[in-house]
């Protein structure tokens, strides 16, 4: 396998002109003569096959949902960036570029990170266009937020609901076109297996979820934008049914996986409330700003109320690690120390299997200084939602919060042109793993799935399709189409009819995402990697033997549809753990507890050995993938480290 | 955090496919805490079905934040529940007491025909964004963001508007089915803003006509939709609509726009 990211030569900021300029283009009358199929009709999804649409070509979208517009993508709450500069605070494409790039820590590859920064401000007029109703000041121009990891207001949003509303603009842009006639919207639907003729991605098998049947989709192209892997770790903030099936399906069929360890542990999540939680939700970073985070000093006062345990008791732990940044230390290292201190024993809230998980976020301090109106102004929605979900009132008792897994950086591994390494087959959106390295800042994925789907899709699908011309026709008894349906029914087969059906899917896939959070999840190291490695394929195989599925394929079963999914991850977490072990530094989301500065609170990143991307190629044994190295270079920015004191 | 654990009784409507009669079956949901959200209650109960070898019941769900619209079943007569302004995702158990017993339905409307149990067809609300519920802006011809103002108050009462899930309640707790508090939630969105002119009444027009051809009944002012919402889009949207589709209608009688075929 060879690893080439095609990357235009030549200064950074001319470099994806000169890519379009160069390209090969399809003439507007022909576009109609090829089909492209695109999975997922997220941000990334969505956007892309209206685009696509739009421009002419023949495509056809699926989505597991009953709808395009449930894509998960819908939940984002914060924001998204543009290097607009509209309230003149000095940004420009230069500083989004330099922030997402030092943001990552130095895992990124230059060029794609140059061309999101570059594409941002053309997404934000793409979008009120559309009629987004974006946040606006009352001079009638659009407001600006600032986020984590940044020095300037670059952040867009519309209230708490920004992917909702970023969405819902895609969605009607692509009902357009489905009413239109140029995209085919296939809905309940869910990709089993990629088609791969002569070495060149040429279509998917999908399940009709209401009917169970098994259908083959050609195509001249295939297109995954089918979200990220949180749900590897069971909780997580992301959507229940968000899984990592369809990307998994391409890696084994010979996309390579890159940097899978690089998965963003959000820090304030509302924890767990009892052994049969199914999700996690996260609160907006934002509360940091006001919200002083604090645990007991002493292990038996953590039963106690809040209320009752006096000032000089009380464990300010961020404040006085990192007196410089305090509570506002990056998602990161927050979420490290809320894991250390519960891990000391610390934490409050209730006990959820023999741990207490959850550190106080008190707004006490804000209210007293701030007054309760103003408190309820900023965050009130959020306060709301809080008591919702906990029942206990915030503005009285202190939040209590936990991290929770939430984003996943890394992905499918593309070249410039966000195809894989299989020809044909692109990755888009949260699937591939290409522009925020290590650890992805607050506002960017909205930005990346949009400047993916609208901006640079449109163009590289016709570049690649310009470039291979005429494809053979596929038909749908090709052996090729034939085997990829067999391997599909086969598998569903073995689901349905497991030798000792005794076990839901549910609790597998709780028990291997406590085990991956405990040993891969915030902090790891390598006896605890080494110890997941030994139990994974012990509880895949009992798996395999005693999974249960009640009912029948030819229905609408959504045990099934779980099964499957969770049979995937079970796979995935593994390559997750072997790819942690691999990576002997601590760099962004990726800790590992080895490497760490002399006072142990520092990562040390090794550029030395580890400036590459880690890109896993299946070799038919799932314990036993190929490593092949994407070396980064770096020409514009030297990389630096990351430090908060 | 004291726990409270509560014992409900569910009758859950089974339903094999639309062409089946459907009926409730009773199913005991034991030990419950008042901590878990109705999903999860509802997880735990089909987890024991599938342990025991039973067809667990389907329900739709997805983000479990309230915000993805694919949640939502008819719980004692009421579309979402109890709680107002909460979808059936976000209802929790502390909302209930022991000993409760619970009557769960599917959104019954002619325009939602039943697949399974408590889940849906909700395509036809597709097909009525379809007719015209867009505003038509080629990717990568748009002018720059802040070319148009747009007073604050104007784009806020379009952000309320554009907050609808299209979760598909509002038909449920309409007696006639009607849909129109979820068609005037989009026009009202498009049509405040600027960029919504040019296509504004036939926007009204086609998303009307379409709405009638999926089988959605008219309004005639119960305001039960506005009740059930989740996100409490305002009925007053629905005169909106009408002013909008009457101005259409005036302007260019014979024109009647053909709506999308009805699957
Ligand atoms: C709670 C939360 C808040 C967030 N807030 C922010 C924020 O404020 N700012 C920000 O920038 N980012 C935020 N993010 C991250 C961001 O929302 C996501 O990374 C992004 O929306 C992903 O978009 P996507 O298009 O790649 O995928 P998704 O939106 O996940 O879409 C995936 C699509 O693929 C389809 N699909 C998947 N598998 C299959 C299959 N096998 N067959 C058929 N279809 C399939 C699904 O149906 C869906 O349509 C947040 C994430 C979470 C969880
Ligand atoms: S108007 Fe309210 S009830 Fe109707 S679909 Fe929209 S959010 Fe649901």
């Amino acid at each position: 396998m060879e690893l080439n990211s095609n990357e235009p030569s030549g200064p950074l900021e001319e470099r994806w002109t000169k890519h379009r300029d160069h390209g090969k283009l399809v003439n507007p009358s022909n576009r109609r003569n090829y089909t492209v199929i695109v999975v997922g009709s997220g941000l990334a999804g969505g956007a892309g096959a209206a685009s696509l649409g739009e421009m002419g070509y023949n495509v056809k979208c699926f989505a597991f949902q009953d709808s395009p517009r449930r894509a998960h993508s819908i939940a984002a709450q914060g924001g998204i960036n543009a290097a607009k500069n509209y309230p003149n605070d000095g940004d420009s494409v230069w500083r989004l570029f330099y922030d997402t790039l030092k943001g990552g820590d130095f895992r990124g590859r230059e060029s794609n990170t140059w061309r999101l920064a570059e594409i941002s401000n053309g997404i934000i007029d793409q979008c009120v266009a559309q009629g987004v109703p974006f946040a606006r000041e009352y001079g009638g121009l659009l407001a600006n937020r600032s986020f984590g990891g940044a020095q300037v207001s670059r952040t867009f949003y519309a209230r708490g609901q920004t992917g909702q509303q970023l969405l819902i603009g895609a969605y009607q842009a692509l009902e357009r076109q489905i009413g239109a006639g140029t995209v085919e919207m296939h809905t309940r639907s869910e990709m089993l297996e990629l088609i791969i003729v002569d070495g060149v991605a040429r279509g998917i098998v999908t399940r009709n979820l209401v009917s169970g049947e098994i259908e083959a989709h050609v195509a001249d192209c295939v297109v995954l934008a089918t979200g990220g892997y949180g749900n590897v770790f069971y909780l997580s903030t992301n959507a229940k049914g968000s899984n990592c099936t369809a990307a998994w399906r391409a890696h084994r069929q010979g996309a390579a996986f890159a940097n899978p360890c690089f998965t963003q542990i959000h820090p304030t999540c509302i924890p767990q409330a009892g052994e049969h939680q199914s999700k996690l939700t996260l609160m907006s970073e934002s509360l940091r700003n006001d919200g002083r985070i604090w645990v007991p000093k002493k292990k038996e006062d953590v039963t106690k109320k809040p209320s009752e345990i006096p000032e000089e008791d009380r464990y300010y732990y961020l404040e006085e690690r990192y007196p410089a940044f305090g509570n506002l230390v990056p998602r990161d290292v927050a979420s490290r120390n809320a894991k250390y201190v519960c891990d000391d024993g610390l934490g409050v809230g209730p006990e959820v299997a023999g741990q207490r998980r959850g550190v106080y976020l008190d707004f006490a301090d804000a209210i007293e200084r701030l007054g309760q109106k103003e408190v309820e102004d900023r965050y009130g929605n959020l306060f709301e939602m809080y008591e919702r979900i906990t029942g206990e009132n915030p503005y009285e008792v202190p939040m209590r919060i936990y991290p929770a897994s939430h984003y996943t950086m890394g992905g499918l591994w593309v070249d410039y042109n966000l195809m894989t390494t299989i020809p044909g087959l692109f990755a888009a959106g949260e699937a591939n793993f290409s522009d925020h390295g290590a650890n992805r800042l607050g506002a960017s994925a909205l930005m990346q799935g949009l400047s993916d789907g609208y901006f640079v899709l449109p163009f590289t699908v016709g570049n690649y399709l310009g470039t291979v011309r005429e494809l053979p026709k596929v038909e749908l008894d090709h052996p090729e189409v034939k085997g990829a349906m067999e391997r599909v029914t086969t598998r569903i087969d073995k689901l349905l009819n497991a030798p000792k059906p005794s076990k839901t899917a549910d609790e597998f896939h709780r028990e291997l995402g406590a085990l991956i959070w405990d040993k891969c999840g915030m902090s790891r190291n390598e006896a605890g990697l080494k110890e997941a490695l030994e139990k994974i394929p012990e509880i895949r195989e009992r798996f395999w033997e005693q999974i249960k599925v009640p009912g029948t394929g030819e229905m609408f079963n959504q045990t099934l549809e779980r099964a499957g999914r969770v049979a995937d991850f079970m796979e995935l977490a593994e390559l997750l753990c072997i790819d942690a072990l691999n990576r002997e530094e601590s760099c962004g989301a990726h800790f590992r507890e080895e490497h760490r500065s002399e006072d142990g609170k520092e990562a040390k990143r090794d550029d030395e050995n580890f400036q590459y991307v880690a890109a896993w190629e299946f070799s038919g044994d799932v314990s036993k993938p190929t490593l092949h190295k994407e070396p980064l270079v770096f020409e514009r920015l030297k990389p630096s480290t990351r430090s908060y004191k | 955090m004291t726990e409270r654990t509560m014992n409900i009784t569910l009758h859950v409507w089974r339903q094999d496919n639309p062409g089946k009669p459907g009926k409730f079956e009773r199913y005991e949901a034991t030990d419950i805490s008042e901590h878990s959200s109705f999903l999860e209650m509802l997880d735990l109960v089909n987890e024991g079905l599938i342990k025991d070898g039973k067809d667990p019941f389907s329900y739709d769900h997805d983000c479990r934040e309230g915000v993805c619209g694919m949640c939502g079943m008819v719980i004692n007569g009421i579309p979402h529940g109890p709680q107002a302004a909460t979808t059936t995702c976000q209802l929790h158990m502390r909302k209930f007491k022991n000993g409760d017993e619970l009557w769960l339905e599917p959104w019954r409307a002619a325009g939602f025909p039943v697949i399974k149990d408590l889940v849906v067809d909700r395509d036809a609300f597709d097909r009525i964004i379809q007719a015209g519920g867009y505003i038509t802006s080629r990717t990568g011809s748009a002018p720059d963001a802040n070319g148009i103002a747009i007073d604050k108050k104007t784009a806020d009462a379009a952000f309320d508007a554009a907050a609808c899930i299209g979760c598909g309640a509002c038909v449920a707790a309409c007696p006639n089915a009607s849909a129109m508090l979820f068609v005037s939630a989009k026009i009202t969105h498009l049509g405040l803003l600027p960029q919504g002119q040019p296509e504004r009444k036939d926007r009204a027009r086609k998303m009307v006509a379409q709405a009638d051809a999926e089988g959605f009944g008219g309004c005639t002012n119960h305001r039960e939709c506005e009740a059930a919402c989740p996100k409490e889009i305002k009925f007053a949207n629905i005169a909106r609509l009408n002013r909008d589709f009457i101005g259409a209608m005036i302007k260019a009688p014979d024109d009647v726009p053909k709506p999308q075929p009805v699957r």
